[in-house]
């Protein structure tokens, strides 16, 4: 599995040349990307210090690679795609992955467990015609990455910092704790201990700024482990709570359920998958 | 003398949302050939939301588009409250209105200024804009920002909020906190008056097509959130009666599949000016379509814009759906303005929700067109079955259309222009790919 990449290698000292900077897509709903776009105040700025070479979604002149930044959004689902990472990497100084897809393989990872190519001949009148593969996997799974950000979607201030700090040659400052520590830095009373509203802020990294609890709900981890999770306490803690095994194993197989602390521990509470062949 | 053959080939369409590629091919004076070819990969959305809790369609179905996740939200939350029988009315349906507006703002000044304009001007993207036009692109730009802000606000976050559940929203926010969005909101409104000035001075092919146009109405209000599909050709039925008059179909070179009206459903058949229902089907949703079947529903401001631009209650021309996108701008300003001046913070933020065996049906205007949801859920709230209909599926075919008669029209015109032409034919429908593809549905029957 995809493991955080700390300390991040960067390049020595920033190029002189205004460095140029890709996106790319692959499985994915374009919110990250979007993260970029949406940087109203900081978009001509970014535009001044970098040449956005590539980007597809802003942007029909497209410049030839190499570039010296590719951010990449999205899971490889299809074998295509997986040749396509490929040259991605090798046109790419410094690959960022941007977001759960390109991280954990994202949402689309809920299929892992079903048949999809089962499930494909059951429906189509022409399953050929639909090229895919069984898993969604993250681009660590396929090439090296350089430094990966977590959530879904990406928050805009650590895409910033990312791309600030390979400008400045330095590595990105990302922390790495849970969303605990934004709650308290934010003085939101803890939802699970104030209200016993289920969190999974506790086993959660940290970046969104934690959102969720500030508006009376529970974290839904959408920024995917943090380092070292204690997994094992918080489901006792959510047992406790008197939520079922079943929704508990939902919660760890949502966005980020194919990272490693996030299936162990839907693992451990023994509920399959719904749809998976086997455990019927 | 041998017939002339040309192709028109973009392996790579730019400034959509998605990956998508389009392809024509002429012989002599006749297109043979025309396909809008999307290649973004499935991701099976429909197949995984089986066995997942009813309760988590909102945040699940978010993710099928980062640019129109509220749209998803709303849509999912319609069709849970429509199974469990359910409805959600007063502030807190206002405030649904609110936050949609919001994703409507975001939407329309992303597309109008970033992905539609350069087209029009002759760039190839907002940044290469900005030498030339830094005034207006810093407008733009602040609108994008007060669509974000005010999603910010309500939904916590501007891609894929987390506020919204079931029955309404976690925290309703206060009459203080929305207050102090009126200013940036009116600043937007005047912002959005100059961009319909501005857009409608560009130069537009003189292009018409007999759409049927396809969006909701609801009496008395411009459709966002809630009313009766109805068409131009005379369709008028309830968001659960949608499959009887739909079809979705797959196309060998599409990973999206196609939607069409119902044979044999014909309405009006007579006059041409109530809508002549197109061979084959294809009909067209979204900013459009809205305009065309709503234009007595729009606010004044949005009315003097439109008529300001040169706009009639009638507009075929699909390259003039930058103008009309613009209306809409004005229109989800104001009337994000005017739900704030009548909102009263809800005693409590959502209603509940109880699960029952059901099926419940939920369609809303996402900024692109009509999304369709239906789920079925057992007693435990558990889904069974879903099934979800973006809008680009729906206007794949329209696109198709659009493209050959584009074609058959400019054949005059030199490839690397022609080729520019129908990239723009397939833009001013701000395709939105990502969700189009997300749908591919599977069924599968276990005994």
């Amino acid at each position: 599995m995809a493991r955080r990449r700390s300390p991040a290698k960067v390049p020595s000292r920033a190029p002189a040349r205004r460095p140029a900077l890709a996106v790319w897509k692959f499985a994915s709903c374009d919110g990250c990307q979007l993260t970029l776009l949406s940087c109203e105040d900081e978009l001509l700025t970014i535009a001044g210090r970098m040449d956005i070479a590539y980007f597809l979604e802003a942007s029909s002149g497209a410049v030839r690679g190499p570039y010296d930044v590719s951010l990449v959004e999205g899971s490889i689902t299809t074998a295509h795609d997986a040749e396509r990472i490929r040259r991605v990497r090798q046109a790419s100084r410094f690959l960022v992955t941007i977001g759960a897809c390109a991280t954990a393989g994202g949402i689309q990872t809920l299929r892992n467990f079903q048949d999809v190519r089962e499930f494909t001949q059951a429906v189509y009148a022409k399953p050929d015609y639909i090229e895919t593969l069984a898993t969604s996997t993250p681009i660590s799974a396929h090439v090296k990455v350089d430094f990966e950000l977590q959530g879904c979607p990406i928050n805009k201030a650590q895409l910033l910092e990312v791309l600030s700090a390979y400008l400045q040659g330095r590595a990105p400052g990302i922390r790495n704790h849970s969303v605990c520590v934004e709650c308290k830095r934010r003085g939101t009373v803890c939802v699970m201990v104030a209200r016993g509203t289920p969190c999974l802020g506790p086993v959660t990294h940290a970046g969104c700024g934690a959102i969720c609890p500030a508006y009376d709900r529970g974290c839904y981890g959408c920024y995917g482990p943090m380092e070292s999770p204690n997994t094992t306490s918080l489901t006792g803690r959510w047992r406790h709570l008197g939520v079922p095994d079943a929704a508990i194993a939902r919660a760890y197989r949502g966005i980020n359920g194919e990272k490693e602390p996030f299936r162990k521990a839907a693992e451990a509470l023994g509920v399959p998958m719904p749809g998976d062949p086997h455990a019927r | 003398m041998p017939v002339k053959r040309r192709t028109i080939k973009v392996d790579a369409l730019a400034r959509v949302e998605g990956e998508g590629a389009l392809y024509v091919r002429t012989a002599g004076k006749r297109v043979t050939d025309v396909r809008l070819r999307i290649y973004e990969p499935p991701r099976f959305f429909e197949a995984f939301l089986r066995g997942r809790a009813y309760t988590e369609t909102p945040d699940i179905t978010a993710r099928i588009c980062g640019i129109c996740p509220v749209a998803y939200q709303m849509s999912a939350c319609r069709a849970m409250e429509d199974a469990c029988g359910v409805q959600v009315d007063g502030q807190i349906r206002a405030l649904r209105r609110l936050l949609y507006c919001g994703e409507w703002i975001e939407s329309h000044a992303l597309h109008i200024y970033m992905l539609h304009a350069p087209d029009f001007l002759g760039y190839a993207s907002i940044v290469e804009m900005a030498r030339d036009h830094q005034k207006i692109v810093e407008r733009g730009l602040a609108l994008k920002r007060t669509g974000n802000e005010l999603m910010r606000l309500i939904g916590g976050r501007e891609v894929h909020p987390i506020n919204v559940r079931v029955g309404g929203f976690y925290r309703a926010p206060s009459r203080a906190e929305l207050d102090g969005m009126v200013d940036r909101l009116r600043q937007a409104r005047d912002d959005a008056v100059e961009t319909v000035r501005w857009v409608a001075g560009f130069d537009f092919p003189d292009f018409e097509q007999p759409y049927e146009f396809v969006a909701l109405r609801r009496s008395g209000e411009y459709p966002i959130d809630d009313g009766r599909i109805v068409s131009s050709g005379g369709l008028d039925v309830a968001a659960a009666e949608y499959a009887d008059h739909f079809v979705e179909e797959q196309v060998p070179h599409s990973n999206a599949l196609h939607s069409r009206l119902r044979d044999g459903f014909n309405f009006n058949v007579a006059g041409e000016s109530a809508g002549r229902r197109s061979a084959g089907g294809t009909y067209l949703v979204g900013p459009l379509a809205r305009y065309n079947l709503n234009f007595d529903a729009l606010s004044a401001p949005a009315t003097s814009a439109a008529r300001d631009a040169g706009l009639g209650p009638v507009c075929r021309n699909p390259f003039r759906s930058i103008v009309v996108r613009a209306v809409e701008l004005v229109y989800a300003c104001d009337e994000a303005l005017r739900l704030i001046g009548q909102y009263e913070a809800p005693p409590r933020p959502f209603v509940d929700v109880p699960a029952r065996r059901a099926t419940g049906h939920g369609c809303t205007e996402a900024p692109r067109g009509i999304l369709y949801h239906r789920y079925a859920i057992d007693e435990n709230g558990v889904i069974v079955s879903a099934r979800i209909v973006p809008p680009t599926s729906q206007n794949q075919a329209q696109i198709e259309a659009d493209l050959r008669d584009v074609v058959q029209q400019s054949l005059a015109l030199p490839d690397d222009r022609l080729t520019l032409r129908c990239e723009q034919a397939v833009r001013n429908y701000d395709p939105c790919i990502s969700c189009a593809t997300h749908f591919l549905r599977l069924h599968i029957d276990r005994g």
